[in-house]
């Protein structure tokens, strides 16, 4: 029990070092050369804990087809047999220093994004976007997303990774501060950051070793695929709310995420602890064909641009998006409104236009969740509760109200007397 | 009683605080409505009030201390 703590005072120093972040993109590695505690038969996954037998079908497709091409089986049954084995040991990324979108599934030889938060030091990593349609990240293994896979670390990753040793580092909370000014929220919406980042990368990309076969193809991935700057923003925010960890005594999340079957919190006055409850279905737009028996319940780690004050809680700057996750634009007007009644702060560099330039709703205070009962509002993609298919579409989730009660519960029994 | 009168005889106007779906049968019927987002504190939830209150007071207790 820590009777003299002032809760205030703690939630103030949180948010600071939130505030005073500034996450740089720094280069880019191998995750076993550079993410702490990467070994060759470790697989980190999106959300919190959980084991291969509780896994959702996404979460387990992107299992299986990393261990394809890690070369640990050579066919999706017999992956499907390595995977439920003691061979393989599995890891949140929220527990390595990362983030991993939808299933999050990242191995030891895949290329990772390095971003450091220049003001405390710390880093977070990120594998880099696939894009759209069959992706390992929405649990899709076939010959196509191997050989993708393949081709991001033999051409993607090395052509990139010298790139950025010719440009030098690059402020990735001033990019996402323009996006969010360009119509972006820089979780589903991701067009402006893509472009900024494009226009960064492209004078220095031209002057790598590359052949020009290899620097076309790398242009023409970046330029198609809208959502290449998502595994920017989200390692960008895991940097910063990781300088809020952990505060004695502190009620802001530092973390939410979900791994497809559970949902789980962190808080920075938790150490190292836990909340989870069963991941929610997401309400949305659904591509032709496909209905909400399809749908898998929520999944992915990028909820921490959310926990940033970002994602959909800075929908009020991204009205197109309704066209992508469903709603009206006076409908992420409000999203955005309400996220101040749980938020402990405005962020100093994220503004919003449509709000007269007011600052996103940062720093989410678990006693005004509990106090109030709302919820906070992620914007997400949906995943096919079949391993091997892929996206279905786009929409709105909360995160279960029980996460909350038991971390409050938990705060009490650690702090008051 | 003149008020009762004015509430009769004009069109009414109806402030809705609460639950929306009083709002929306009123919408439905044409009377103009503005809708108060209102829900009791913690849902209701006598766990999660207990718990609050119980931060409460030792966060108020930890101001009383700190000023003497």
């Amino acid at each position: 029990m820590a009777t003299k703590i002032n809760v205030q005072a703690a939630n103030k120093e949180a948010i600071s070092r939130i505030q005073t972040a500034v996450p740089v993109l720094k280069g880019l590695g191998i995750a076993k050369d550079i993410v702490p505690g990467m070994k060759k038969n470790l697989i980190l996954h999106a959300g919190p804990p959980i084991t291969w037998d509780r896994m959702s079908g996404p979460m387990k497709g992107a299992v299986m087809g990393a261990l394809i091409y890690e070369g640990f089986a050579k066919t999706p049954e017999e992956a499907e047999k390595v995977a439920a084995s003691p061979e393989i040991e599995y890891a949140p990324w929220h527990e390595h220093n990362g983030v991993g979108p939808m299933a999050g599934v990242a191995t030891a030889s895949m290329p990772v994004w390095i971003v450091e938060n220049k003001t405390h030091g710390n880093r977070a990593y990120c594998t880099l976007n696939e894009g759209l349609g069959k992706v390992l990240r929405y649990g899709a293994y076939s010959e196509e997303v191997i050989a993708r896979l393949n081709w991001m670390r033999d051409v993607l990753g090395p052509v990139l990774r010298e790139t950025l040793e010719i440009k030098g580092e690059i402020n990735l909370k001033s990019m996402i501060a323009q996006a969010l000014q360009m119509g972006d929220e820089v979780h589903n919406r991701n067009r402006a950051g893509t472009s900024l980042l494009f226009r960064e990368l492209a004078p220095a990309l031209l002057d790598t070793s590359a052949s020009p076969s290899d620097k076309k193809r790398v242009l023409e991935f970046i330029n198609g695929n809208d959502h290449f700057f998502l595994n920017l923003s989200m390692p960008a925010a895991k940097a910063i709310l990781q300088s809020a960890e952990w505060i004695d005594g502190s009620t802001i999340l530092t973390v939410m995420c979900r791994n497809g079957t559970d949902f789980g919190i962190r808080v920075a006055g938790l150490k190292d602890r836990w909340f989870t409850a069963p991941a929610q279905v997401v309400k949305g737009l659904l591509f032709p064909g496909f209905s909400e028996s399809d749908c898998n319940p929520d999944i992915g780690d990028s909820a921490i641009t959310e926990t940033c004050g970002i994602g959909g809680f800075a929908m009020a700057a991204a009205p197109a998006i309704v066209k992508f996750v469903g709603g009206s634009a006076s409908d992420a007007l409000n999203y955005t409104q309400k996220m101040y009644e749980i938020t402990e702060a405005e962020s100093t560099t994220f503004q919003i236009p449509s709000l007269d330039f007011r600052g996103s709703p940062t720093g989410i205070n678990l006693l005004k969740v509990c106090e109030t009962g709302i919820l906070p509002q992620i914007n997400t993609g949906i995943a096919h509760k079949q391993p091997g298919i892929g996206q279905v579409g786009a929409g709105l989730v909360n995160p279960p109200m029980k996460c909350f009660e038991d971390a409050l519960e938990a705060y009490v029994e650690t702090y008051v007397p | 009683m003149s008020s009762l009168k004015t509430l009769f005889n004009e069109d009414v106007k109806v402030f809705n605080v609460g639950i929306p779906s009083f709002a929306d049968d009123l919408k439905r019927q044409g009377v103009p409505v503005v809708h108060v987002e209102w829900r009791p504190p913690a849902g209701g939830n006598k766990r999660v009030i207990e718990l609050l209150d119980r931060i409460k007071a030792w966060q108020a207790e930890y101001q009383t201390q700190a000023k003497s």
